[in-house]
């Protein structure tokens, strides 16, 4: 054909020996130009066996499908339980995003349910007004300050003297378990410490988990959070379209900020609805604002400075981080620092929800939890892969079954079981799809 | 082609310069009295039999080792290279067999590992990205679909490419290929000599470490060869032929003289 452009020759030597494996790998945002490209791009690498975070909303709309038929009176999308469900999951969410800073590491942390219980003991122990009566804020720091050290400890341990992190957290669950009863045995408290009562620090601690926030304010704060976010994802991807970098197109950026004003428009409608059977119970639970201010906090810290790119790159190829001059093991006891404090916040969480600490917390089986929901959200257990949004929808998955089959009357026998098969599926997921990528790519040197 | 710079000092001082340089562990000696000179422009190939000493004397230019005796010169000064960051900052990169890439990470980042640029306390990934792409394209590795794909999605052609980018990014003056075509196919292979006879043309020293002959005497402009520790021969790469080169990498000596400078005691 005359008329037809030759494609330019450097192109055509294109190495890559399969393409369609290649193209799997390629996210879809990097090479689509419109919003059907990126369609099939997408479904090319959903293929290809990169699901991404495909496999967790369709385990969440199987969760809501199945408990929504099987409840009666529709009980499980009721208002009141969508927010229990929410509350019920923040815990496992945030332990997640704990164990998520060990797993993009490549390495793992079991201390984090009693390390995070232990910290969360310390700040309610604190807050006793009978006792030492601390200022809630001096006892919340005093609490975390605790679960940073621990994982400092722990992380030297395991990079300094080489000591694999599984045993060292092993040692430090059982330590954090000796620690946590010897913390409650404090005080004319019989071991139970309390958040009722009427001291300030003492609501300020319950109001975590069960304060709310005035409606009127909860539709402000959601429409402040969607218009900066909005904004932001809008500015950035235009300047990057505008200044000829690698940006998804325009149509996608608006379809993700119109599914985030519709998310935060739906969750505020449920939270505004009055939840109470007597009196009113309405307004945003303060937990959400503080699971979305961590959530945020930590995909910055991940996605956007040298810190996290360190994290990924040693989950990655430790021995190229190595070469890059990074401090490996820095980088990693901080990880391990970081995934303690994270593991107190959801276990200060926990004492909110529980309105004070007992020694039948379940520190052992948390840690379970936040590993299933890491791994079931999208975070790998071989390292280098995973998000924070990953203990997030990981959370929830683990939140709504145990709240559906609750709702069920089935027993913690039959929710153990469940559980445990969900997180099997997402280990074997997770494995296949590696396996997928790599058995239909390229040369590998 | 690319505008070459032309190399000042070519002509009359290499750029690295190795007089009498000695290596031990233990009771092995594995450097002996090596002399090596690598001037800037060319392509220096360097040969030898496995265990001959070109991974030590290798890690002894790039600072991974300290030899016990014996003097580098680095533009005519001489200098002690105690570690990888001050190889660096001497403008000597190092491309390892292994590449060192994180699969998981996507070119730009892999390039910048360690060298992150900064703004406003976060990454900034415009900037990272825009130096990246051009020093892509200056090399002409224009097969890669995005800069934004990870490592993992990359051919071993297009991975070496990355990682002799992400060398010759910080103004190296010296780029140390360790045997980087070793794990490639025919096309690959073309495409990564091409990419090393480009270095050359900016007037980058480079110094290539192979066992494929035909590499050699396609990119080579000098030749040296070790054998048991010591550098037997080096010179201009017109003077061997693939017979010689055997010769010196399997006797350490040749039966026909190929009127190099040889270094035989």
């Amino acid at each position: 054909m005359a008329g037809k452009e030759a494609a330019p020759p450097e192109q055509t030597a294109d190495l890559t020996a399969a393409p369609e494996a290649a193209k799997a790998e390629v996210p879809p945002e990097l090479v689509a130009h419109s919003l059907g490209e990126y369609a099939r791009a997408w479904i090319a690498r959903v293929r290809g066996g990169e699901s991404g975070v495909l496999p967790v909303i369709i385990a969440m709309a199987a969760i809501v499908l199945v408990f929504t038929v099987w409840s009666p009176n529709l009980i499980f999308l009721s208002p009141v339980n969508l927010v229990n469900l929410f509350q019920q999951s923040a815990v496992v969410m945030v332990l997640a995003m704990a164990e998520g800073f060990a797993l993009i590491l490549g390495e793992i942390d079991l201390s984090v349910g009693f390390v995070g219980a232990c910290g969360a003991a310390i700040t309610v122990q604190l807050v006793q007004p009978l006792t030492t009566n601390w200022p809630w804020w001096a006892a919340i720091i005093a609490g975390l300050l605790f679960c940073v050290v621990f994982g400092a400890i722990q992380g030297t341990l395991i990079t300094r003297l080489r000591l694999p992190s599984f045993i060292v957290t092993l040692g430090g669950y059982l330590i954090a378990n000796g620690l946590f009863l010897e913390i409650l045995g404090f005080g004319p408290f019989s071991g139970f410490p309390n958040l009722a009562g009427f001291s300030n620090n003492l609501h300020v601690v319950y109001n975590l988990m069960w304060g709310t926030i005035d409606p009127t304010i909860s539709w402000i704060g959601a429409g402040v959070v969607v218009a900066g976010l909005g904004g932001w994802m809008w500015w950035s991807d235009h300047r990057r379209r505008t200044s000829g970098l690698v940006a998804p197109p325009a149509s996608l950026t608006w379809l993700k900020i119109g599914l985030i004003a519709l998310v935060a428009v739906v969750v505020v409608s449920i939270c505004n609805t009055n939840r109470a059977a007597l009196g009113v119970l309405e307004g945003v639970p303060w937990v959400i604002p503080i699971v979305l201010a961590l959530l945020t906090a930590w995909t910055i810290l991940l996605q956007r400075t040298k810190y996290g790119r360190y994290v990924y790159a040693i989950g990655g190829n430790p021995e190229a981080a190595r070469r890059a001059g990074i401090n490996l093991a820095l980088v990693r006891t901080i990880g391990f620092s970081l995934c303690s404090l994270t593991a107190g916040i959801a276990m200060l969480l926990y004492a909110s929800l529980l309105g004070g600490m007992s020694n039948n917390v379940q520190g052992g089986q948390y840690v379970l939890y936040a590993v299933a929901a890491a791994v079931i959200g999208g975070t790998s257990l071989m390292g280098g892969r995973g998000k924070a949004l990953h203990g997030v929808l990981g959370g929830l998955v683990i939140g709504g079954i145990n709240n559906g089959m609750y709702l069920q009357g089935l027993s913690f026998v039959a929710q153990y079981i469940v559980t445990g098969f969900v997180l099997l599926a997402a280990v074997t997921i997770d494995s296949l799809s590696r396996r997928g990528a790599a058995s239909g790519s390229v040369t590998r040197v | 082609m690319t505008a070459a710079v032309a190399p000042t000092q070519a002509t009359t001082e290499p750029l690295l310069k190795i007089r009498e340089l000695d290596k031990h562990f233990g009771p092995v000696q594995a450097l002996y009295h090596v002399d090596l000179d690598i001037p800037s422009g060319q392509v220096t190939a360097l040969c030898g039999d496995n265990g001959a000493g070109k991974s030590v004397l290798t890690k002894c230019i790039a600072g991974i080792y300290q030899p016990d005796h014996g003097q580098i010169y680095w533009d005519g000064h001489p200098v002690h290279i105690r570690g990888a960051r001050d190889s660096a900052r001497l403008g000597i990169e190092t491309v390892y067999q292994d590449l060192a890439l994180a699969d998981n990470l996507d070119i730009v980042q892999n390039m910048f590992l360690g060298r992150e640029r900064i703004g406003f306390g976060l990454l900034d990934e415009d900037s990272m990205e825009r130096a990246a792409a051009e020093t892509l394209a200056s090399l002409r590795v224009t097969t890669v679909r995005s800069i934004r794909q990870p490592v993992a999605s990359l051919s071993g052609g297009q991975r070496q490419s990355v990682a002799v980018a992400k060398a010759v990014m910080w103004n190296s003056k010296l780029v140390i290929m360790d045997e980087p075509t070793a794990a490639l196919g025919v096309i690959q292979t073309r495409q990564v000599l091409d990419l090393i006879k480009r270095l050359r043309d900016r007037g980058l020293a480079v110094m290539v470490i192979s066992h494929n002959l035909n590499d050699v005497f396609e990119v080579a402009d000098r030749i040296a060869v070790m054998y048991l520790g010591r550098l037997v021969v080096q010179d201009k790469a017109s003077t061997f032929d693939r017979q010689s080169a055997v010769e010196y990498m399997t006797t350490g000596a040749a039966s026909r003289s190929v009127g190099g400078s040889s270094v035989k005691d």
